[in-house]
């Protein structure tokens, strides 16, 4: 009798797969129907390659919009901004408390003017732009459409999405500002906004990346994600202003993949069927393009290892390798170097040329879904749906995802995944190379890393303290007071407001002081 | 008398999957642990770990500000009264900022990768040298 074999999500796989375990021929049309199993489009990736997309973003404006220019010479085809901490917690640049952490992860932007510098000379109606940032997301995409009229391109060329998932951020990734309630209102505010006046914007990105990094495994992100998008589209439709299928296109995903190879293509295959039943049975979609879930993922994350740290590299190929044959439609590659230090250019670019080799040389793109109808995969895909709906199930029962997040449910449920993979690790049950096997003996290698410069954030402070000097004192009360006073109502959608705030060079911390004043914070729950 | 420790993150980044991890572990190894969780201010820390009389203040720091945030968590401490409290690190750390850490007031520095059973053992040590001397 064989031991029992599980993949790291915990589901049981039999020693080989056959004929009976692939489901009724019906249940699996062919790529581009619904439910899409096997992908969004009936052409795969020939009709449209997978978006090449590197976050980055470091220092001051200057700085990054140097390195966006770079990397879209080298052939990347979309932008990934990464704020710096401040700017995503809603202080600015020169608020006591933040200091140190100015443009140290991201870009710091305060107003307008930043974005004006971060964009200067990037055609915004040709490139699409993706926003780490969820706290502050209504006001990241006040100042995008503020550039981009700047810039001379209308509102509805704008192309691009804003992470704007502030569920996960009370859970495991930490920016979140205002209390759940009315940070639901404000996401559905950019939700319609976009629908009605920037199309070709995703106003969301529900991720489930985050949960991943902070231990959760690939079923529970799965679920956990599902969970949040049905969360922030039933805000939307309560309010009794549109229907599914006039934003639900606009909604996208966001996931990590992790080293079980085959358990990752699954994940991705079942969580495209999932949701696609879930926009049609329960919002009633009558449009197919509504039931699609797109989705971009990272390779790397807390599948990186510090330890033969070159190994990473090898690992990053799998992952990506992966995701595409899940299918995803967008990608970033993480640097080997990242358990050290912010990645420098050199291993930023063998990330990205990680992806080229993949799209480029190896021919997985040549043919859409191409493990569809394998044994093995279609049954896997089938026993992930299964657990997806089974913590789905649990967690409706407990009143849904604002209530798991405010009871510090969720917290619970990934601090024990986490403890439960570490465990794995230390008994040497799961194996990870040169980590917990064949290991050995070597010094902490010399990454060369960004050096990040201090003097940075005196040049950001310098250009805030010159805004603030010049803008018009008035024009800053009149739209902070204006905003102000739409918060207190339920049914002012705030986008329009904070676009006049952002044309008056008002700050991004201006802006999250009002609306604090309105919502309150949140308080998060400590759990171990 | 257990060993007590406050696990804490100073600064914004919110990642605290190895903060947390490494609370439980020293849990599980014996230590009283005060989890205080993220985006807590030096001064915060200070005054909860004199308070309540720790005997280590630990700091899981992943977003490259540790060697300032460390500095300020150690200056908050001696003006708190708790000068005697060890302070140790761990996150995101370049072995080039492992003796730039020391310098700012850390004990011990735990950069990613180290083993928690590591971790452990060296906070035991910190806490009671004798009692780990003879092991």
């Amino acid at each position: 009798m064989d031991e029992e074999v599980f993949s790291e999500a915990g589901l049981p796989l039999e020693v080989s797969y056959g004929p009976g375990d692939l489901p009724a021929a019906e249940a699996l049309p062919p790529p581009g129907e619904f439910p899409f199993t096997r992908g969004n489009f009936p052409r795969g990736y020939r009709g449209r390659s997978w978006t090449i997309r590197q976050y980055s973003g470091f220092g001051t404006p200057e700085e990054s919009n140097e390195r966006y220019r770079y990397l879209l010479a080298q052939g990347g085809t979309g932008l990934s901004v990464a704020l710096d901490l401040p700017t995503q917690c809603g202080y600015d640049s020169d608020h006591p408390d933040v200091e140190e952490e100015v443009g140290r992860v991201g870009v710091a932007l305060d107003t307008l003017a930043d974005a004006e510098i971060l964009f200067d000379q990037i055609p915004l109606d040709s490139v699409s732009t993706s926003f780490t940032i969820n706290g502050t997301a209504a006001i990241l995409l006040a100042f995008y459409v503020a550039a981009g009229e700047k810039q001379g391109v209308p509102r509805a060329k704008l192309r691009g999405t804003i992470q704007n998932d502030i569920l996960k951020e009370y859970v495991s990734r930490g920016t979140w500002i205002w209390p759940p309630r009315p940070s639901l209102r404000l996401i559905a505010d950019t939700i319609e906004f976009c629908a009605q006046e920037v199309p070709r914007f995703n106003a969301i990105s529900v991720a489930g990346a985050h949960f991943r990094d902070a231990g959760a495994n690939a079923a529970q992100e799965m679920a956990f994600t599902l969970m949040d998008g049905i969360t922030y589209c039933d805000e939307v439709i309560s309010r009794g202003r549109m229907t599914i299928d006039e934003f639900a296109p606009q909604v996208s995903f966001f996931f990590y993949t992790h080293g079980d190879f085959f358990e990752e293509i699954a994940k991705y295959r079942a969580g495209r069927r999932r949701w696609a039943r879930i926009v049609r049975e329960r919002y009633g979609a009558k449009d197919d393009r509504s039931c699609m879930f797109r989705v971009g993922c990272v390779a790397g994350g807390a599948s990186l290892y510090a330890p033969q740290a070159h190994n990473n590299i090898v690992r990053i190929a799998y992952e990506a390798m992966a995701s595409v044959l899940g299918g995803v439609q967008s990608m970033f590659t993480a640097a080997w170097d990242e358990p050290f230090a912010l990645p420098s250019e050199e291993s930023a670019t063998l990330a990205l040329r990680t992806q080229q080799v993949l799209a480029y040389e190896t021919g997985v793109t040549r043919v859409a879904d191409p493990l569809g109808g394998s044994y093995y995969v279609e049954a896997l895909t089938d026993a992930m749906e299964e657990k997806v709906i089974s913590i789905m199930d649990d967690l409706e029962k407990r009143g849904g995802m604002v209530d798991a997040v405010e009871q510090g449910y969720l917290h619970r449920l990934i601090a024990d995944e986490a403890y439960r993979v570490q465990q794995l690790l230390s008994t040497g049950e799961r194996s990870i190379v040169g980590v917990n096997t064949f290991r050995t003996e070597e010094q902490a290698p010399e990454v060369e890393g960004y050096e990040f410069d201090e003097k940075g954030r005196a040049r950001q402070l310098e250009r805030l303290a010159e805004v603030k000097r010049t803008r018009s004192a008035a024009d800053v009360s009149r739209t902070l007071a204006e905003l102000s006073a739409a918060a207190g109502l339920d049914d002012d959608n705030l986008m329009p407001r904070l676009i006049a705030c952002a044309k008056a060079y008002c700050t991004v911390g201006e802006m999250v002081d009002v609306l604090k004043e309105q919502w309150g914070e949140f308080q998060q729950p400590t759990v171990f | 008398m257990p060993v007590r420790v406050l696990v804490a993150k100073p600064g914004l980044d919110g990642h605290d999957r190895g903060a947390k991890l490494v609370a439980r572990a020293l849990r599980d190894a014996g230590f009283e642990v005060i989890y205080l969780g993220i985006r807590q201010r030096p001064e915060v820390i200070a005054a909860v770990a004199v308070q309540e009389d720790v005997d280590i203040v630990g700091l899981s720091i992943l977003s490259g500000a540790h060697v300032a945030l460390t500095r300020k968590t150690a200056d908050a401490l001696r003006a708190a009264g708790g000068g005697e409290v060890h302070i140790v690190v761990g996150g995101t750390i370049p072995q080039r900022d492992v003796p730039r850490l020391e310098e700012a007031g850390a004990i011990g520095v735990y950069p990613t990768g180290t083993p928690l059973e590591q971790v452990v053992e060296s906070l035991r040590g910190l806490a009671d040298p004798q009692a780990a001397s003879l092991r």
